[in-house]
């Protein structure tokens, strides 16, 4: 409150004072608003930015100067190389990515009748926190099918089109098995007719062989025919290979074929419960018994998302994932403040859907988009959560980024806080001009 | 120049609340302060939280009751300790005594001249926990940490039922665990689950092979870089690793697969249903992780046996541990210090923690059940005993995610074939962290 004239005979040093108060007032009440910020601000961002500088002159103990020998370290160290190339395409993809996709979505949900519920939707990934997305997307890289999200539908998928073999992890028990046709296991020799043919396979769980399947046994040979056995050539111990033996399982219904000479099909039949199979009336001449391909077929192995040369993409997708929302938000709030004479207009005049979201929306979103951009821009440059999160130890040095290649020089284990600083303080000058492009335009808009 | 003041400004602000956290404390004190007028208060930190943190504290209590002068204060600083004694010691504040897990962090720490020398508990510690407990906590002659309480890094816990099914019996010497591994294989299993994405897992298994193979002298003098890692015995070892690695049938996942597996689900995975491989190579700390994330039973679901001996080399264990330093000398905190070599502090270490100890008057009995028994007394048993290697080495190359020792292995795992050529690239690593 001012101090009031008095009516207009006020004494001389009452004004002086008054006035005098008046004046600190205005000097010192302003300063003590800004005060707190200003000392927290030179406390917490000022001071440790001109440390950080300081520091990475220094060398690891912080005793001895060392000018810029951590900045040589940069550019020449295989580790932070990938790191900055790393960074590279990061910046190239990410941001125009996610500015599209936002910009996409925006457009298209305007047209349809559940657009709040769409945008919530998209936008949800926004309420957790990256790291959190990080891990969600661990798991679903997984590359275990039984684990990973993603390679159990590929793997369900595959499986539908292409039944996994009731042999599918099985193996010859001795060279006399060898793989023949393709897919396929044969024995190596040829059989006459009143040959017995032994198809020994070992590698195959206890929990893979059918319940109905019975003691091995060795069937007798056939005057004019060919007989066999294939059987899980395995007792507690390891047993002898390539001999029919007590607690050895026949496995019942396998799908073996009959081939002569020329590699045609002659006869087909499936196992008995004690593995045994027949033909019966063979004509004389060479034959090949082989189990079927169909009855090995792999299931999917799943793709390695986190091996070293998909790990990079696969991040980037987790952070599409999150970083849409945000964009699309953004962007569909800017659409719905766009004049829409201008859009019916240029459709009256006959522009395709095509035309008017090239000519007419997209340029008059201009700002819009490109705030999005120069965020994400910013966003993409100090990268580091998602990678932490998502990269396995084994591949973080082919998925490091700048941000994280700073964190884990001087706190992972390291401990180099002078080359540590040196990383920061090169990401904190590639972070500025965005910055100093989103305070431009900032005054503008003001 | 040392960067002191970057601290103390932080302290600066910190201060005001670091008061009311005081005088908060001093509050809740101040009810039986009658008793202790004359107590002696000292403080010790370390990692354990939980129930780690109730056992150590029984530890604690237990060393009250028989000095009711002294009052102990436990603070947990989580996995953060190293950063966390890193600032109190240059704000001039550390605890009395703090329980560090890297004896490569101890070293550091005294070359600084911030710790205080253990000498008056050397005999103790040399007739209590062996000769190897002193020399690891020795730095240029002074005694400045020992081992408290410890790991056992060399057990393989396998399946109970898939061994039992496959006909093979635990085996004592590696020719018969390779031989294991093929019937295993034929009966429908993988054999091996490795823990590949916790680089440390792998370098634990080169650490055991190696002091079976180069022997405890040539594994001291490979921990200090004395000898190179392309010396022949470090080849030799690793192509007994090999032979873990050379068929990726045998490996739960596959090599590529067992890169992505950490070390809970290395564990995990060999007693779920159904069991993806048949046993795992890791140390008796994965006794919690059966317990508490699995429906296996102790010996009749899982068990466990000795890494194998390799042409013939006696028992011998590579293993861990915190070891116990002094910060600020007192009668108090030496009195701590001493307490804990005793044989009664080993009892509740075993007894209430999930730990193992080095203790020779330790009663195996005291171990609460039969596997952890087991593993204890391997420790106990152990002709040799060696601290895990790569924890010896600077962080760097030894200890970082991603790189150095445990890259490598993980490289290695991959490419089994490749002996030579990953000598080389571990021994371009060490040269540059040694320098």
């Amino acid at each position: 409150m001012r101090p009031m004239a008095n009516g207009g005979n006020v004494e001389e040093p009452r004004v002086k004072e008054a006035k005098h108060q008046s004046r600190w007032r205005a000097h010192v009440v302003p300063l003590c608003f800004v005060a707190p910020a200003a000392i927290l601000l030179g406390v917490w961002l000022v001071y440790p930015v001109l440390f950080t500088v300081v520091r990475s002159f220094f060398d690891r103990s912080g005793e001895h100067w060392v000018g810029v020998e951590n900045y040589v370290a940069l550019f020449t160290s295989d580790f932070l190389v990938t790191a900055i190339r790393n960074n590279a395409i990061w910046v190239a993809v990410v941001p125009a990515v996610v500015t599209a996709f936002g910009l996409i979505l925006a457009v298209l949900t305007e047209r349809i009748s559940w657009t709040a519920a769409f945008r919530l939707v998209v936008f949800m990934p926004m309420a957790i926190s990256l790291f959190t997305a990080g891990v969600i997307w661990r798991l679903v890289y997984e590359k275990e099918p039984d684990r990973g999200a993603l390679n159990a539908v590929i793997a369900a998928g595959q499986e539908t089109l292409r039944p996994v073999g009731e042999l599918a992890e099985a193996a010859p028990s001795t060279d006399a098995v060898r793989e023949h046709p393709p897919g396929g296991l044969a024995l190596a020799k040829s059989l006459k007719p009143g040959d017995v043919a032994l198809l020994g396979l070992t590698q195959i769980p206890t929990s893979d062989v059918r319940k109905s399947a019975v003691d091995a046994v060795r069937p007798d040979a056939l005057a004019s025919g060919i007989s066999g056995v294939v059987w899980r050539d395995f007792r507690p111990g390891g047993g002898t290979p390539g001999t029919v033996e007590r607690e050895e399982l026949g496995l019942p219904a396998i799908a073996v074929e009959l081939r002569d000479e020329r590699g045609e099909i002659v006869s087909e039949t499936t196992t008995a419960a004690d593995g045994t199979f027949a033909f019966e009336e063979v004509a004389p001449g060479d034959y090949v018994t082989s189990i079927a391909a169909q009855n090995f077929a792999r299931p999917f192995e799943g793709i390695s998302w986190l091996g070293a040369s998909l790990v990079t993409p696969a991040i980037m997708i987790a952070y599409t994932w999150v970083w849409t929302g945000f964009a699309l938000v953004v962007i569909a709030a800017g659409l719905a403040v766009l004049p829409r004479e201008l859009l019916e207009a240029a459709r009256l005049d006959g522009a395709s859907e095509n035309q008017v979201l090239r000519h007419i929306t997209v340029p008059l979103l201009a700002p819009v988009l490109t705030a999005v951009f120069v965020t994400m821009l910013i966003n993409v440059l100090k990268v580091f959560d998602v990678v932490l999160a998502i990269a396995p130890g084994s591949v973080q040095d082919d998925a490091n980024v700048i941000a994280l290649a700073m964190w884990r020089t001087a706190f992972g284990g390291k401990s180099d806080f002078g080359l540590g600083s040196a990383i920061a303080v090169l990401l904190f000058a590639l972070v500025l001009p965005s910055l100093f492009l989103n305070m431009r335009r900032f005054r503008r808009e003001v | 120049m040392r960067f002191r003041h970057g601290h103390l400004s932080i302290g600066i602000v910190l201060l005001p609340l670091l008061t009311v956290f005081a005088a908060c404390q001093g509050g809740e004190g101040s009810s039986g302060a009658d008793s202790a007028a004359t107590r002696e208060e000292i403080s010790i930190t370390a990692v354990y939280t939980g129930g780690e943190q109730k056992a150590f504290e029984a530890v604690l209590d237990d060393f009250m009751e028989t000095n009711p002068s002294i009052e102990v204060t436990y603070r947990s600083a989580g996995d953060e300790l190293p950063t966390v004694l890193e600032t109190a010691v240059r704000g001039g504040n550390p605890p009395d005594l703090a329980m560090l897990p890297q004896p490569g962090v101890v070293a550091d720490f005294a070359a600084r001249d911030a710790l205080q020398p253990l000498d008056f508990a050397r005999q103790a510690v040399a007739d209590n926990l062996g000769e190897y407990a002193v020399q690891l906590g020795t730095v240029d002659g002074t005694l400045y940490g020992f081992l408290v309480l410890t790991n056992n890094g060399s057990p393989i816990w396998y399946n109970v039922e898939l061994f039992k099914q496959a006909g093979v019996n635990p085996p004592a010497t590696w020719e018969e665990l390779l031989e294991a591994a093929e019937t295993l294989k034929a009966s429908g299993v993988s054999t091996y689950s490795f823990g590949g994405a916790d680089g440390w897992t792998l370098s634990a298994i080169f650490e055991n092979i190696y002091l079976r193979t180069a022997g405890p002298e040539k594994y001291d003098q490979l921990a200090r870089h004395e000898i190179p890692w392309t010396h022949p015995s470090v080849k030799e070892a690793l192509q007994y690793m090999a032979q873990l690695f050379e068929d990726p049938d045998n490996i739960a996942g596959g090599p590529e697969g067992a890169l992505e597996t950490d070390f809970p689900t290395s564990v995990t995975q060999v007693f779920s249903d159904p069991p993806k491989a048949a046993l795992t190579m890791i140390a008796d700390f994965a006794y919690g992780v059966i317990t508490d994330s699995t429906s296996a039973k102790p010996v009749s679901d899982f068990d466990v046996f000795d890494f194998p001996s390799i042409d013939g080399s006696e028992p011998s264990v590579v293993g861990g541990g915190d070891s116990v330093v002094m910060f600020t000398d007192s009668e108090a905190a030496r009195a701590l210090v001493e307490y804990l070599t005793t044989a009664q502090a080993a009892q509740t270490i075993v007894t209430e923690g999930p730990w193992s100890s080095l203790h020779t008057d330790l009663d195996p009995s005291a171990y609460p059940d039969p596997i952890r028994r087991r593993t204890g007394s391997g420790l106990l048993e152990a002709e040799t005993f060696r601290f895990y290697l790569a924890d010896l080495q600077p962080p760097e190359f030894g200890a970082t995610v991603g790189q150095g020792l445990w890259k490598y292995f993980q490289d290695f795992l991959l490419n089994p074939d490749d002996v030579d050529g990953i000598a080389v690239k571990i021994e371009k690593a060490a040269a540059e962290a040694f320098e």
